[in-house]
């Protein structure tokens, strides 16, 4: 159901259509993509914790795309969608949530905590904040190297506690470097309300303390997201230093999925799946027509077909050879040495 | 060749490497415009600008993180912690980023982290540690603890040339208290990994590093005049890797080890090289093997209370005599 032509609006931000629909398929392919790892999960086929971003793919994936090639992301556990942007594949990241040896870190670590500084990606670790200083150490290199590139870390409301991202706000800004600092506030650091996370009003506000400009932005909408991300971008690219947004959206999942949520209101919850970002961004493309619906659907069915080979891929791969542990600790040494008694 | 101190072989060291690879940049507290707390970094900024000599906030973690991120882009940054103590402000940063990094992603973190540690200066529980131990039990990371002058600007130079992150003590009491006559215009790059031999002994081997090497040999001096027998002081220079076939080698050669280090007691260095000379080198010794460490206690201001509680030459006279008496 396409909207009469006559009454079109320009699109925000300067986005083709073209651009519209990738955006779709990012924000699709990421749902779908957790939907997938889920079943996997209660099938024991992923065997860590399993980290969801219902509700909050479109920052994920809008923050993402304001990146131009060159520029390095570091997402956190629930940015499943902004490495999607950057070019990591479904297939690597069910192979590094299965723990498979084929995967990009041969089953060394779990979740996003992978790297491709080629397609722009450092995955996060668990430390909260500790992103925040080696991407400002990232986002120094471009600065001393004067190459016109820009970092972009996210964290969550919980790790703005932190003093690494104190430290690491503190010497982006002071140091100028073209670093974008997004805090995604998502209510919850596990089961903790923000109101016991920090007695500020707005995260944002914590900018202050740092000397760097800010803004707060309605996380659930792909546009606000995208241009604010694209303002500060822009602004670390001119050599204008450090920005820090807010984008304020909800965790409709657990902290993981063995959490019950217990701890989050039934009518909050329900509040803020009226705001689903996937489902607001469908209904403004179709009523600004932007997109119509056999558009979507074509991106729907070809998100299915891709998942389809990528878990049939991942699925018949093996684990690493236990064996393999032992590699690649240090350049040199080059392996760590086999105990006697696993020797064979 | 010229008289140089420890220190002021660390500074050439890593002048050189500046000026060898434009790569190679310092950060940390104080280090351009002050040109550090004990001036290792004096007239760098001058020399080599403040896009490379960078003075930054007091953010142990920020410094260490922000170097690691910067290692990962192909540069190689030397950053100071203006006494050692303070690295223990980035132990996160060291232990769960930076010594994983490799291990988990395949990014290589080229980093140096270097600062004055250790006592004998009346510096208090803030300012004399050795900070090995915590360090030294994390995969991921390499450790080098100079004593000599030429071991400070040869160790200095093959830690920002490695691959790996790089932990450089040096320390405090040795900055100006050794000197050595160093070549100039030669290159000195000491192998890291590689043990040396201070003094050649038959009788006992004792193991060390960093300034108890010096209080080794006083003691080996002694009890050469006094005892007439002949003890081994090795140097062990690096902690990671550690140079296990040259304290074996040792060990075969006068089949009683005693090590000593600065470092408190528990969980210190010295366990872990008795462990491994054990499995090692059991059938070879002739003794059991002794360890002269700091008493486990914070390390007090106070010079009495100093000096009882830190290992004293004397005191390795003492462990070395019991073990000869075997």
């Amino acid at each position: 159901m396409a909207a009469p032509a006559a009454r079109r609006t320009p699109i925000p931000a300067g986005l083709s259509p073209e651009a519209l629909l990738e955006i779709y398929y990012y924000l699709r392919l990421t749902r779908s993509l957790e939907e997938r790892l889920v079943n996997l999960y209660r099938q024991s086929k992923v065997i860590g914790g399993l980290y969801c971003s219902l509700g909050q793919e479109g920052q994920s994936v809008a923050s993402a795309y304001a990146l131009e090639p060159g520029d390095i992301l570091s997402p956190l556990i629930r940015n499943v969608g902004s490495m999607l942007v950057m070019g990591a594949t479904p297939v690597d990241l069910l192979r590094q949530y299965m723990a498979k040896g084929t995967g990009p870190t041969r089953g060394r670590d779990a979740n996003v905590h992978f790297a491709d500084l080629e397609k722009g990606y450092l995955g996060n670790i668990s430390h909260l904040g500790d992103m925040v200083p080696v991407m400002a150490g990232i986002a120094l290199s471009f600065k001393l190297r004067g190459e016109r590139r820009v970092g972009l870390v996210h964290v969550g409301d919980g790790a703005s506690s932190t003093g690494a991202f104190h430290e690491g706000m503190n010497l982006a800004a002071v140091q100028r470097v073209p670093l974008v600092v997004i805090i995604e506030h998502n209510g919850y650091a596990y089961s903790t309300p923000t109101s016991r996370q920090t007695a500020v009003e707005r995260l944002a506000d914590k900018a202050n303390a740092y000397g760097v400009p800010a803004e707060t932005v309605d996380g659930n909408d792909v546009f606000p997201v995208y241009e604010s991300t694209k303002r500060a971008v822009e602004r670390a690219r001119r050599g204008d230093g450090a920005t820090l947004i807010e984008v304020v959206t909800y965790r409709r999942k657990g902290h993981a999925e063995h959490d019950d949520q217990r701890y989050q209101p039934k009518e909050e919850r329900e509040h803020w799946a009226k705001q689903d970002p996937i489902d607001r961004y469908v209904r403004r493309l179709v009523a600004e027509g932007w997109a119509d619906e056999g558009d979507l659907r074509a991106l729907d069915h070809r998100v299915s077909a891709e998942l389809d080979a990528a878990v049939a891929t991942a699925e018949s791969e093996p684990l690493p050879d236990g064996g393999d542990a032992l590699a690649a600790v240090l350049a040199d040494p080059p392996e760590a040495e086999r105990l006697w008694y696993r020797r064979r | 060749m010229p008289e140089v101190t420890y220190l002021e072989a660390l500074r050439q060291g890593l002048w050189e490497e500046m000026e060898r690879d434009e790569r190679v940049f310092i950060l940390g507290e104080d280090i351009g415009i002050y040109g550090g707390a004990f001036k290792v970094t004096e007239g760098f900024l001058d020399r080599f600008g403040s896009s490379r000599v960078i003075d930054t906030p007091i953010s142990e973690a920020a410094i260490v993180g922000a170097a690691a991120g910067a290692a990962h882009m192909g540069l190689r940054p030397v950053a100071e912690m203006q006494f050692i103590d303070f690295v223990s402000c980035a132990y996160d940063m060291l232990t769960n980023y930076v010594a994983t990094a490799r291990y988990r992603t395949g990014l290589a973190t080229p980093i140096v982290v270097r600062g004055p540690s250790g006592g004998y200066v009346r510096g208090g529980p803030f300012h004399s540690q050795m900070p090995e131990a915590a360090f030294f039990h994390t995969p991921g990371l390499k450790i080098v603890c100079p004593a000599t002058a030429r071991d400070a600007k040869g160790l200095i130079k093959a830690a920002i040339r490695d691959d790996d992150p790089v932990l450089y003590l040096e320390h405090k009491y040795l900055y100006r208290r050794i000197k050595e006559d160093l070549p100039q215009g030669e290159e000195l790059l000491t192998p890291i990994g590689k043990a040396r031999v201070a003094r050649e002994g038959t009788d006992l081997s004792i193991l060390t590093y960093s300034a108890t090497v010096w209080k080794a040999l006083e003691a080996a001096e002694e009890i050469a005049a006094k005892d007439g027998a002949s003890v081994e002081v090795i140097d062990l220079r690096s902690l990671v890797p550690l140079d296990d076939a040259a304290m074996v080698e040792s060990v075969k050669k006068t089949n009683k080890v005693l090590i000593v280090h600065e470092d408190t007691r528990t969980g210190g260095v010295a366990g872990e090289i008795a462990a491994r000379i054990n499995e090692q080198a059991f059938e070879w010794l002739d003794g059991p093997i002794l360890r002269v460490t700091a008493h486990d206690v914070p390390l007090p201001y106070a010079s009495t209370l100093e000096d009882f509680v830190l290992p004293q030459t004397a005191d390795i006279v003492t462990a070395a005599r019991r073990l000869l008496a075997y």
